[in-house]
């Protein structure tokens, strides 16, 4: 009973669109969650143009206010549910097989709708736009009463579509748990783990905590709109802030879902380009479980201005704080990790020692933002906006990136250009800074969030960040055809491209197999490829 | 199959059929709210198509199960799925047994003019902070949605119907457990018994549950009765809809015994039924005392 290998009557895929809509692989599965996200991410990308045209210039350009607003709530729910959160659950599904020496994933069929409720989801959520009344307007926190009393007809649209995103990050999660748990092979312990997989595992068990409480707060909208509830409504005892307890009850663990696995592409990538092991491995693992535990009881932090009493503004303030000891563990380990190491810079490596940079940024202003007394000042402003985007776009998006480059040559066999991936890379780290950290400024000096229009004196700085953004945006044109030349044209890789790499993925075929682990690896080569040592 | 294999089934329709059949669910939902004549129809539709998923995808399931394709790997996988489900449906009610407490010793009171009193007692006249008799006393208010608030004349008694329930419900569980006794001594007959009189006490539940909503509609208690009627109404209406997925479930349980499909040291079917039966039993508990008792 040491073995496990895949009983199935296929070995190899079927052909043609079947093959996508019916697919029980892990490798297919993740394949179509990474193409629904980099389109969602173009879609939301688009919308985020539009609203760098319009604050090009201070005044009406472009748009109405109520399309604008429109622009911004629908930017940001895709963003965070249709691009990040599908990324990572395609690279779990690619990843987590291989890493564990597993022949797929514990549920597939389930896998497979997971995935497949996705595109209902966004096509309910994108076709609010050509409804009477138009798209949601009230940004993605959807705060009551601005989404019960005043929303769009199509807010009712909205709320399933949310339903049908839970529904399918809680069977996303469930299936990552049951995987790690039950199909690793047999001889590799809990501490033999690699970190994407302890991330992931952690990350799923905030999902499973978070979702159905966000699932709750829509349903108790729903109800509010079209019953004559009176969960966020004063005239019948309920609460608006109440809503924005719940929501953030499900938002902050939220957060950490789009950064923990994030934090676990890049405590890969770091230790082989810099040809040494991780640094402080069991630390990783005991940080992402503080964060993970810390991320649920700090949510009202998000609330400052709300009139909370003193002494919970303090708890809230101090509990959040509190988060940076972890991560300040893990920023170090990096860095220890790099530490007289062998180092080089292939793309991989260049974002993430750029996410580690970048992403702490974010994480300093994160801190500013948590002191409750500061808060006051940069609530709602621009520097809120500034310092969300660091940790989401040159944090969780750039260890995607990461991760792309990193993987692609076991996805596909071949090798993607150097030469224009580093160009690439350049072309991305310097626009987005010129993108978002002039937003810091903006906030800074007053100019709020949500508004298509702004005083004079901040004109400077948004066209700035417009021209970033603009340059950004262009990158993923470049990226698009890396990747597609990759796949098409790509000279042929090693199974094991990266010098420095460890880990049970690499021992695979170049093209890792269409069921990774038919034959489990043994006790000497899961302690071999581990990073725990 | 031996214990060295798991089992990795080939492609499937039925999850983009149940992708199909809960987005027309919704869709139809949402127009029906909105008031479009054909919304119910295509809700019916939406639900008709996922009824024929779950008979379809469990079907392939028992099937697959009958004739050996599951080794005790597979089960496993099955066991940490159902449990962290029913952790999520927790999570779920927990968010409105969340709304609840909050009601009830904050915002309620808040309202009243307790705590630092930015709400006088005479923001609306005559308006009565006491939980449960939340705005008993102030007729004609309209709530944000444009709906009047429903005044009731009279509470529910925890001590009535709800107690009996209380009492039909944990006795449910015991005769679940009973049944999973005997089904482990492998004793078909009386796991039939026992399954039957677990089913019988949740129809029953069903049943009177539905008396005392006519009771408590009929005394004013609506949806529309401010915070205490919201959190009553989805509380137990939730309780209520899961419930009867249990009875569902355990019926379809029943048939499975009938045909042979359990044997004393495999039936994990039965088993994960009788967990989320359990997980139902429990946030009853909790909804008794909190909802109709305290």
């Amino acid at each position: 009973m040491t073995t496990i290998t895949a009983y199935t009557s296929h070995h190899s895929p079927e052909k043609g669109l079947m093959r996508w809509i019916k697919t029980t692989n892990h490798k297919d599965i993740g394949s179509l969650y990474l193409w629904f996200a980099f389109i969602m991410l173009l879609v939301g990308g688009a919308m985020a143009m539009v609203i760098r045209m319009e604050l090009f210039q201070p005044g009406m350009q472009l748009i109405n206010p109520q399309f604008f607003n429109q622009m911004t709530t629908m930017h940001g729910l895709i963003m965070v549910f249709g691009a990040i959160m599908p990324a990572f659950v395609g690279l779990g599904n690619w990843l987590i097989p291989m890493m564990i020496g597993a022949p797929d994933m514990a549920l597939p069929r389930m896998n497979n709708w997971s995935f497949w409720i996705l595109p209902f989801a966004g096509g309910i959520l994108l076709s609010t736009f050509f409804m009477e009344g138009g798209a949601p307007a009230f940004g993605w926190t959807f705060y009551a009463p601005l989404s019960t009393t005043f929303a769009p007809d199509s807010t009712d649209f909205f709320i399933f579509a949310v339903h049908l995103l839970g529904f399918s990050s809680i069977m996303g999660a469930i299936n990552i748990v049951a995987t790690v748990v039950n199909m690793r092979a047999l001889e590799m312990k809990l501490m033999d783990m690699p970190l994407f997989v302890w991330t992931w595992l952690i990350t799923s068990f905030l999902l499973i905590g978070a979702m159905p409480v966000l699932a709750g707060a829509v349903t108790m909208m729903l109800t509010d709109r079209n019953f004559g509830t009176a969960f966020f409504d004063a005239a019948g005892g309920g609460d608006p802030v109440m809503f924005q307890h719940i929501f953030w009850f499900f938002g902050h663990p939220e957060v950490y879902i789009m950064i923990l696995p994030a934090f676990g592409v890049i405590s890969h990538v770091i230790p082989t380009f810099a040809r040494k092991p991780l640094f402080g491995y069991s630390s990783m693992v005991y940080a992402t479980a503080s964060i993970a535990f810390l991320s649920y009881i700090v949510w009202a932090h998000h609330m400052f201005l709300t009139g909370m009493p003193v002494a919970g503004e303090l708890y809230f303030m101090y509990a959040t704080m509190l988060i940076a000891v972890p991560t300040g563990v893990k920023v170090f380990n990096w860095i220890s990790t790099m530490w007289r190491g062998s180092m080089t810079f292939e793309t991989p490596m260049l974002w993430a020692i750029s996410f580690v940079f970048l992403f702490t940024i974010g994480g300093f202003s994160g801190v500013m933002v948590g002191i409750a007394p500061a808060d006051i000042q940069y609530h709602d402003t621009y520097f809120v906006v500034a310092h969300f985007h660091y940790v989401l776009v040159t944090g969780a998006l750039w260890s995607i990136i990461a991760a792309t480059f990193y993987w692609l040559p076991k996805w596909t066999g071949k090798m993607y250009n150097e030469t224009l991936a580093q160009v690439h890379f350049w072309w991305a780290v310097i626009s987005v800074n010129v993108l978002f950290f002039p937003q810091h400024f903006l906030g800074l000096a007053g100019m709020p969030r949500r508004i298509p229009d702004y005083s004079l004196q901040f004109a400077d700085f948004n066209m700035i960040s417009s021209i970033g953004g603009f340059a950004f945006g262009t990158s993923f044109i470049l990226f698009t055809y890396i990747v597609i030349d990759c796949i098409r044209n790509g000279k042929p890789a090693d199974a094991r491209p990266w010098e420095g790499a460890k880990g049970l993925e690499w021992t695979l075929e170049p093209k890792a197999q269409y069921h990774s682990f038919n034959k489990p690896p043994t006790r000497e080569l899961i302690k071999q490829e581990s990073q725990n040592s | 199959m031996n214990e060295q294999e798991y089992y990795v089934p080939s492609g499937t329709y039925w999850p983009i059929i149940g992708s199909i059949g809960i987005a027309t669910l919704f869709v139809g939902f949402a127009n029906q709210m909105h008031g479009a004549s054909w919304g119910a129809s295509i809700m019916l539709l939406g639900f008709s198509i996922l009824v024929f998923m779950m008979f379809g995808w469990f079907g392939q399931v028992v099937n697959e199960s009958t004739s050996g394709m599951y080794n005790s790997r597979v089960d496993r996988s099955f066991r940490w799925g159902m449990s962290w489900f029913i952790f999520s449906e927790v999570m779920f009610f927990a968010a409105f047994f969340g709304v609840l407490f909050y009601a009830r010793q904050l915002s309620v009171p808040w309202l009243g003019g307790s705590g630092n009193n930015l709400f006088t007692p005479d923001l609306w006249n005559g308006f009565n902070s006491t939980w449960k008799q939340i705005a008993f006393s102030t007729p004609g208010l309209i709530l944000q949605s444009g709906t009047a608030i429903s005044v009731p004349r009279q509470l529910v008694d925890a001590w009535g119907l709800p107690a009996l329930n209380t009492a039909l419900l944990l006795l449910s569980g015991v005769t679940l457990t009973f049944a999973h006794h005997t089904l482990r001594n492998g004793d078909r007959n009386k796991v039939i018994g026992w399954l039957v009189a677990t089913i019988v006490l949740g129809v029953l539940f069903l049943g009177f549950q539905i008396t005392e909503y006519g009771h408590a509609y009929h005394d004013g208690l609506k949806l529309t009765s401010g915070i205490y009627g919201s959190t009553f109404y989805m509380l137990t209406g939730f309780h209520g809809f899961h419930v009867t997925v249990g009875v569902i479930m355990l019926t379809v349980i029943l048939y499975r015994v009938q045909k042979g499909h359990f044997s004393a040291d495999n039936h994990f079917g039965f088993e994960g039924v009788a967990w989320y039966w359990h997980f139902v039993d429990v946030v009853w508990l909790g909804l008794f005392i909190f909802v109709y008792w305290l």
